[in-house]
């Protein structure tokens, strides 16, 4: 559901360009008319941290404001930020991205993952995709001309892709791959040696990998592999991070993306013809929670680790299988042995229960069966929302 | 695992051992022996709730009174702020450093009662030299949680 060819605006199908026309608003919207006419939702369905940004990262902005740092960057993000980024490249992966030409500051990882299609792709290009993913990646394939291939993927392989099966899709139209672990909707981590298969197949097959590593610091049992530390991967990955989740700064639209200088260069190209430059007071911002975050960002990633078994145990407690996600900050728990389908669970129980989470096949038609719950919401919330969805799956087995 | 368990129950002392136990990937007999031996211990002093008293009409005082005083022979310090942590009047009491000795923060019904306690409990007590009573106008944050926090989600009800 991710993106489909149903056809929108009917009406005046000429006035829309067919590329857009293609395309389906994300299935998560359409909740949202229906969420904002009610009151006393617990909603789990908010992709974002409910911490506000640590309070020293909002001081440094605003005192930036203050002194009247409002004016544009340099196209690809200020100096200090791309050297920060550089150091904190190289002190977590060891990898050596150079400054002035290998790294991009972005408007979040979304304006990355936009550039990096729009650089890479031509007409009819395949892009393998894993099912279910985030919502963006197949509608940004697809506006730059691509075609999404999707690579699916299942509980029982702990929604990790398998190189049998990306090989099996490859085609001598596959220009790349889009990679996003930890995973959401899942919170699946790939295992470093499951991973090393996939690159490998994409040094043989050379194909750009596109890894959106926006949880890279959420992740609680496992490791994360940064794509690019893989043999032969630095110079074809498009690595793309940002601040977002592991920093609680969502509304500051604040990403980054590295890959060698002829990917990056042309990335810059869309990006200062579109965009300018990142926000400048989001910049600075950045830059703070690089050089002091790294100490509110951990206690962050200890909560939510804690909200994660409540939450996984909470669901299995009332009867809903769930697969345990290892990073992220989502549990993704099968509904398919209450005989709905994920929209008719998703749309009762926020009618019933007043409970929201994201309906699976929003995420792709892997994720048919399942539901959402993003457990990045208060431990009170958590407990009222599991106890919401307990009642309304004992009057579903009642029924029964 | 200790610090952790405490971390918890001091933000938040309604916790169950279960909860406790799921939190922190351990069983719920471990948590519970974690905490009554901390109980046992005087690590753990007591469960209390975070009042916002200025949303009761009641009237409450609130003053926190800096106390000069001359160190007892031997004693020292500990013999008078025992002579002042008796009365129920001063809710906490702590030795400081800089420009006086005691930091007494206590709580009354109204003014009368404060200086009540000032003049004919607390200043006459031996070794005190002088106290400056400071009366509390607004409470902002207390424990830790900011008072006037409307709680309200800044957050859409759902995001992509």
């Amino acid at each position: 559901m991710a993106f489909n060819t149903k056809t929108q605006n009917k009406q005046q199908p000429d006035l829309i360009s067919n590329r857009v026309s293609s395309i389906a608003p994300s299935g998560i919207r359409r909740f949202f008319d229906l969420l904002a006419s009610m009151d006393d939702v617990i909603s789990l369905g908010i992709g974002e941290p409910d911490y506000p940004t640590p309070y020293h990262v909002r001081e440094a902005a605003i005192s930036s404001i203050e002194k009247g740092y409002t004016n544009y960057t340099s196209n690809s993000g200020m100096p200090e930020l791309r050297q920060e980024l550089s150091v904190y490249l190289e002190k977590l992966y060891n990898l050596d991205y150079n400054p002035e030409n290998q790294i991009l500051v972005t408007v979040g990882v979304s304006e990355g993952m936009d550039l990096a299609a729009r650089a890479l792709l031509n007409p009819g290009d395949e892009v393998l995709i894993p099912d279910p993913c985030y919502v963006s990646y197949a509608p940004c394939v697809v506006l730059s001309g691509g075609q999404p291939v999707m690579i699916p993927t299942c509980e029982e392989n702990r929604f990790e892709i398998s190189a049998e099966t990306v090989e099996s899709l490859i085609t001598d139209k596959t220009r790349a791959i889009i990679l996003g672990y930890p995973a959401n909707p899942t919170g699946a981590v790939m295992p470093r040696e499951k991973l090393l298969e996939v690159a490998e197949l994409a040094c043989r097959h050379d194909l750009i990998v596109i890894s959106d590593e926006i949880y890279s610091q959420l992740v609680y049992e496992g490791e994360h592999t940064c794509v690019a530390t893989l043999p032969g991967m630095k110079d074809r990955t498009v690595f793309l991070g940002g601040f977002s989740k592991a920093y609680a700064m969502t509304g500051w639209r604040i990403g980054y993306a590295v890959a060698n200088e002829h990917i990056i260069g042309a990335m810059t190209k869309i990006h200062q013809y579109t965009i300018m430059s990142a926000p400048t007071m989001s910049q600075v911002a950045a830059i703070e929670a690089l050089k002091n975050g790294e100490e509110s960002a951990a206690e962050m990633v200890a909560d939510y680790d804690r909200r994660r078994l409540i939450m996984v145990k909470g669901l299995c407690d009332i009867g809903l299988s769930c697969f345990k996600p290892q990073g992220a900050f989502y549990a993704f728990p099968s509904v398919k042995n209450t005989g709905m389908t994920s929209e008719e669970f998703a749309q009762k129980l926020l009618i019933e229960e007043k409970v929201a989470v994201v309906p699976g096949n929003a995420f792709g038609r892997c994720g048919e069966g399942y539901v959402r719950c993003c457990y990045a919401t208060s431990l009170k919330e958590l407990h009222k929302a599991l106890e919401r969805m307990e009642a309304f799956i004992n009057r579903y087995k009642a029924r029964n | 695992m200790l610090n952790q368990v405490l971390r918890l129950l001091e933000d938040d002392g309604r916790l169950t051992p279960a909860q406790i136990a799921t939190m922190l990937n351990t069983s719920e007999s471990e948590i519970e022996k974690l905490i009554s031996k901390a109980e046992e211990g005087g690590l753990i002093l007591k469960y209390k709730a975070v009042v916002n008293w200025d949303k009761l009409e009641e009237e409450q005082v609130w003053a926190i009174i800096e106390v000069k005083v001359t160190p007892q022979m031997k004693a020292g310090f500990d013999a008078i702020a025992e002579r002042i942590y008796h009365f129920p009047e001063a809710r906490t009491v702590m030795l400081v450093s800089g420009a006086y000795d005691f930091a007494v923060v206590v709580t009354a019904r109204n003014l009368h009662e404060v200086s009540n306690f000032v003049t004919h409990k607390l200043a006459p007590i031996e070794g005190v030299q002088g106290t400056t009573t400071h009366f509390l106008l607004k409470r902002y944050k207390e424990d830790g949680v900011i008072l006037n926090d409307s709680g309200d989600s800044r957050r859409q009800k759902v995001v992509l």
